[in-house]
């Protein structure tokens, strides 16, 4: 499969089987759509089929010719047209016996904000209010050395509602999983995931010390933050919040740290916002779409794509300028590593969540991921019993790009390995699903991350 | 090549021979929660 598009004045090429990524001229890039019209059932070639096409009168002309030449060639070195050789390798990883490595702790459903987004309904995850115990959460750490095979970096998330309400027991808890590190050979990776009110210096020293990543939630600009993450009393965030975000920044050297927003339809140029971080000194920054129901008011429509896609453009052309004069940031949804990035296997298996990944509520129930919490059929075990809804896990287990659909003929599927589970469920109340709207912002983002790559390297 | 730039040549199959540690992080563990970002993640084995 081949994706070709235009981006940025780039003609870019993605051989989407091997990864490969090509700029082509003008002439060459319509040359390469002409030859996929030549199979219009999925537009591959095997080489033979691509020498074939010499017979075609189009490549009577000498420089159409010089560049069948051309894709001949990389078609023989595996780096265009590349078939599809991944599927027997997802057998492997799908028989792999499934460790737990990474567990998202919810340690307090509650929240001194009132989000209007927040799919945990103001950290209550359509339940009660309530805060996870010392004892709960050390279950959960128990449960996580037992379950994780020989898989030595195990990762913890203090996730809520907000959890720094419940500081004292994340700091024991912490305390705690350092003490297994040793006698069980493992090393705890823990992040937080905050809203920055409860934020002093005595828990920015501590997580200084203690935090892998922390994840600090603020939308942008004072306007678009405090009209969608008011406190209770609907007075707005951003002034008592970015003050301590900025500090707690500074004090980690402006790295393993995300600043991280929600764009909503009433702040389509998000990209403002992005900058705004950039602007304040942030330099990891994330903006994630708002995931809402269709009749939310700030939910993202179908209608609004088009504004969308261009936002992302506009932003990756303004970090590149940025970047040309000094002033470079990274920003999550861009971030890509063409060489390297995450092998085959973890692209197949997609996010881990009901597998390797669990959200724990904080009475110690087990959840495929935090998305899912609350939704009671989706209710896997507990810190007590283990994982008792086993089906669960093996119908998480068979979710995979191959399995979805609409996956199949997608450019960006080893980009995001078939997206979000809760995402699918929710909107089409289907694993194997997917959410069209987050698709296709999903493909623009590889778009522009790939765009970025090229145009600094060319 | 006089038409074609190759940006990118390292292949997916090659991540084959390295991969499968699984001593990465967890997508959702790093800054999305509501989305997917398997193709963000830093394999271990680089680092």
């Amino acid at each position: 499969m081949v994706h070709q598009y235009k981006n940025n004045g780039l003609n870019i090429v993605l051989d989407v089987n091997s990864g490969a990524v090509h700029e082509f001229d003008e002439k060459s890039y319509d040359v390469l759509a002409y030859v996929k019209t030549k199979n219009e059932e999925n537009h591959d070639f095997t080489v033979s089929e691509l020498e074939g096409l010499y017979k075609d009168s189009f490549f009577e002309d000498s420089e159409n010719k010089e560049i069948l030449d051309e894709l001949v060639e990389l078609t023989k070195t595996g780096l265009l047209f590349a078939p599809d050789v991944h599927k027997g390798l997802l057998e492997q990883v799908k028989e792999r016996k499934t460790i737990v490595k990474a567990l998202c702790l919810h340690i307090a459903h509650d929240c001194n904000l009132a989000c209007k987004y927040c799919f945990a309904e103001e950290g209550e995850y359509h339940g009660r209010r309530a805060l996870m115990s010392f004892e709960v959460g050390k279950k959960a750490l128990d449960f996580l050395v037992a379950n994780s095979g020989t898989r030595r970096n195990l990762e913890v998330d203090f996730f809520g509602g907000e959890p720094l309400m419940n500081w004292d027991v994340v700091k024991q808890l912490v305390a705690y999983g350092r003490s297994l590190e040793e006698p069980h050979d493992k090393h705890f990776r823990f992040t937080l995931t905050t809203n920055g009110v409860l934020l002093n210096d005595e828990i920015m020293e501590f997580v200084n010390q203690e935090m892998d990543n922390v994840v600090l939630s603020l939308d942008g600009r004072k306007e678009v933050n405090d009209q969608m993450r008011p406190f209770r009393n609907g007075s707005g965030s951003y002034e008592l919040i970015v003050p301590k975000f900025k500090k707690l920044a500074d004090s980690r050297n402006q790295e393993k740290y995300y600043i991280r927003g929600t764009f909503t339809r009433n702040n389509l140029d998000f990209g403002e916002d992005i900058l705004h971080f950039a602007d304040l000194g942030f330099k990891q920054m994330s903006m994630e779409p708002v995931v809402g129901d269709e009749s939310d008011p700030y939910a993202i429509r179908e209608e609004d794509l088009p504004v969308i896609m261009e936002e992302y453009d506009r932003l990756a052309r303004l970090m590149l300028d940025r970047e040309r004069v000094g002033e470079d940031f990274n920003f999550f949804h861009f971030m890509i590593d063409l060489e390297g990035g995450p092998c085959l296997s973890k692209r197949l298996s997609g996010c881990g969540s009901g597998t390797e990944y669990l959200a724990v509520t904080p009475w110690g129930d087990f959840y495929p991921c935090h998305q899912f919490v609350g939704q009671e059929e989706f209710l896997m075990g507990n810190v007590d019993a283990g994982i008792t809804r086993t089906d669960i896990a093996d119908e998480f287990r068979g979710c995979n790009v191959y399995t979805k659909t609409d996956c199949q003929s997608c450019f960006a599927k080893y980009y995001c390995s078939g997206g979000c589970m809760a995402n699918a469920y929710n909107f089409q109340n289907d694993l194997n699903g997917t959410y069209k709207i987050g698709c296709e912002m999903q493909r623009k983002r590889v778009e522009c991350a790939i765009m970025m790559k090229v145009a600094k390297k060319i | 090549m006089k038409h074609i730039k190759t940006v990118n040549a390292e292949t997916l199959n090659k991540t084959v021979k390295k991969g499968g540690c699984g001593e990465c992080q967890t997508s959702c563990q790093s800054a999305c929660k509501t989305s997917c970002t398997v193709g963000n993640q830093v394999c271990e084995q680089k680092k």
